[in-house]
């Protein structure tokens, strides 16, 4: 008999290259995703030390951290620089890319599950730390730095210390208005931005194993917004069934072959976990952030709460000056708080079930006078079923700009940003001073609750707004 | 990469918990296809005002912390994105240490791979190293690697553990590309194994 192992130890174990006397161990990487911005530099470091990309067949390219949301708009020359380059790269190196006007093409962690390039049981890194989205399909999946991706270009492999592990266990069903992004902002409330610090965390339990893949990617997705290195959902019907027939899912044999190894994944009876939590979601309302830290959230129904209340003596400075940067006053109802702009779009909620969600709300109504609400598909594919369902339409008669494929207001690198003192009801994964633009204020919510604040021009509780 | 033995330097102090990656280097300068350069906008909007001026309030706007090689910061240094460019701009700046009670796991290790040491110690040896970087007259701290050690202007010792690897590779300024190439058939034999057992993962098996 062998011990029990969790899931996050069977990926680990199976990827072992070498154990150094430290025990820091060389991993095999399966899968590599990159994209513009952090890539330059590793490609550079290529060609001066004369080396080469090892396997080109398990690396791919995207174009979507600075590429314009609107066609018709003039690119700014450093970002054109960096398109450029990666094409440049991509080509040199024998790196497939998709181009920007290529329905593959989107933002990185909606492409690769989409494509099945994202697998369970495998290793998958990417520059860029939401990466933790693949988690949702069993795949030990995390965010590393340029370094490391000219690293993992060279060599597949990846120097990495072992991790921590920890279960979060969430119970009851997730009420009507709620949705995963509530669910994950919910577990940040209870454990904190740090509380994952060191740890790869794997959500268990009936509230997880209900949701369909897009609501376990937001989850998995915002992982990373508790510290910790990585997320997992054990692979299931749930995650077969998304995957099979994505072009670079296996076919036939392969197909079945793979299923059975999959099935093997999934922690054993008995496993060990360092850490465990348990959350019950039965009771949660619509939550929405409230500071510039994604753990300073609140459900919608509460009041922004007074820094005298804080748990420490840091953290009454750090909400102090939250509340101040957020321009809010402790005790003000979050319901009401006025806002100038919406998003829908990021890797968090860009799928093509956010977008309905949105459109639901959206639907009949009318963006609120003074509100500029864009919405930004993930994908070029998500946005061509939006299409197909019509959702494009409901949501460009209620007024919200419909836009092509991109990373866009999540990281503000290109003209999609907010201006000085602008607040905007986000379905993006952070709240940070200056994420949106330069003394932009960002408040994280849900598809369906950005939708809402659209169309009432404040923040809302979108319960009440449900057919 | 440069090597990291022994420093003493000014230490700048800055008293907040979860600094993150945006406010080391926002995003408008990720923009780059360099590595250098990024000193003159680190902090960017903590430093400067939106017409460009300086903001006096701001440590490495002050004497002597403009000579800062050393930042003491408050807990979870470094969290938020995987921007490399973080510890780019912070090296070029000149700081090769920062000492906190925690850092965000991949600033961490980007720290590393750019010849910056990240320290962690105990909250109560925070503040007092804290205290001793507030000292104006006297801001300057000594981390020696080879014996694990932070040298006070007191003389007070605080010992801190980098593990093994990692210190090697920092003392020697190794490049980590260079040593896993060295485990080539390593690598060649895990992924033949691989090949036979996982075949989906190949792609040219997949698109048959
Ligand atoms: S949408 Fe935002 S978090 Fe996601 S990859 Fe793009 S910039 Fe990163």
């Amino acid at each position: 008999m062998t011990d029990p192992k969790t899931l996050f130890e069977k990926i680990w174990d199976s990827h072992l290259v070498d154990v150094q006397g430290d025990g820091t161990c060389l991993l095999y990487i399966d899968r590599h995703l990159t994209h513009e911005v952090t890539t330059p530099q590793p490609y550079e470091g290529l060609r001066q030390a004369g080396r080469s990309v090892r396997r080109p067949d398990a690396t791919i390219a995207v174009l979507d951290h600075n590429v314009p949301t609107d066609w018709n708009e003039k690119i700014d020359e450093d970002s054109q620089l960096q398109i450029d380059t990666l094409r440049r790269n991509c080509a040199e190196f024998g790196v497939e890319l998709y181009e920007v006007d290529d329905a593959r093409n989107g933002i990185v962690h909606v492409i690769g599950p989409e494509q099945g390039f994202t697998l369970p049981g495998t290793i998958i890194v990417c520059g860029d730390s939401h990466t933790a989205t693949h988690g949702a399909f069993g795949a030990l999946a995390f965010g590393v730095g340029t370094s490391e991706v000219e690293h993992v270009l060279a060599t597949q492999t990846l120097i990495q210390a072992p991790a921590r592990s920890m279960r979060i266990s969430v119970d009851g069903d997730l009420p009507a208005g709620c949705s995963a992004k509530d669910l994950i902002l919910a577990v940040i409330a209870k454990i904190g931005t740090a509380g994952g610090t060191g740890h790869v965390i794997e959500y268990a339990g009936p509230a997880i194993e209900a949701l369909t893949m897009e609501g376990r990617m937001t989850v998995s997705n915002m992982t990373i917004e508790a510290g910790a290195r990585a997320g997992l959902v054990a692979p299931d019907n749930t995650t077969f069934a998304y995957l099979q027939g994505r072009p670079r899912a296996p076919k036939g044999d392969l197909w079945h072959q793979a299923v059975s190894y999959w099935k093997t994944l999934p922690s054993d009876k008995g496993a060990s976990y360092d850490k465990e939590v348990i959350i019950d979601v039965s009771g949660i309302v619509p939550q929405v952030t409230w500071g510039t830290s994604p753990e300073l959230v609140a459900p919608i129904t509460s009041q922004v709460p007074d820094p005298a209340d804080a748990p420490t003596e840091d953290a009454r400075d750090s909400w102090r000056r939250a509340i101040d940067y957020m321009g809010l006053r402790a005790g003000m109802n979050m319901a009401g708080i006025p806002v100038d702009r919406v998003f829908i779009g990021s890797c968090t909620n860009g799928r093509i079930e956010d977008i309905r969600a949105a459109a639901e709300v959206a639907k009949g109504r009318k963006v609120s006078d003074g509100v500029r609400a864009i919405v930004v598909p993930g994908s070029g594919l998500v946005k061509l079923q939006a299409e197909e369902e019509g959702l494009d339409r409901i949501l460009t008669e209620a007024g919200f700009e419909w836009r092509s494929p991109g990373c866009s207001m999540c990281i503000a690198m290109n003209t999609d940003r907010l201006e000085p003192g602008e607040r905007c009801a986000s379905t993006s994964n952070r709240n940070f001073e200056g994420r949106q633009g330069r003394q932009g204020r960002t408040h994280l919510v849900s598809p369906a609750m950005a939708a809402a604040a659209a169309v009432t021009g404040e923040l809302t509780d979108v319960r009440g707004m449900l057919p | 990469m440069e090597n990291f033995t022994r420093l003493t330097a000014i230490a700048a102090p800055m008293d907040r918990i979860n600094i993150d990656t945006d406010m080391i280097i926002p995003k408008q300068y990720l923009r780059t296809i360099k590595r250098t350069g990024l000193g003159s906008v680190v902090f960017d909007e903590l430093r400067f005002n939106v017409d460009g001026t300086e903001k006096s309030e701001f440590v490495l706007n002050q004497e002597p912390y403009r000579r800062s090689g050393i930042i003491v910061a408050g807990d979870n240094f470094g969290c938020g994105s995987s921007r490399e460019h973080a510890p780019w701009a912070l090296l070029d700046f000149g700081i090769r240490c920062i000492i906190s009670t925690s850092f965000a796991d991949i600033f961490y290790n980007n720290c590393f791979k750019n010849g910056i040491l990240p320290v962690t110690v105990k909250s109560d040896q925070l503040k007092a190293l804290m205290a001793d970087a507030s000292d104006r007259e006297n801001p300057e701290l000594t981390v020696d690697l080879n014996i694990e050690t932070i040298i006070r202007p007191n003389g007070g010792r605080v010992a801190f553990k980098i593990d093994e690897f990692r210190r090697k590779c920092l003392l020697e300024g190794l490049d980590d590309i260079g040593l896993t190439l060295q485990k080539q058939r390593k690598i060649d034999s895990f992924e033949s194994k691989q090949r036979v057992n996982q075949p989906w993962l190949y792609l040219e098996n997949e698109s048959n």
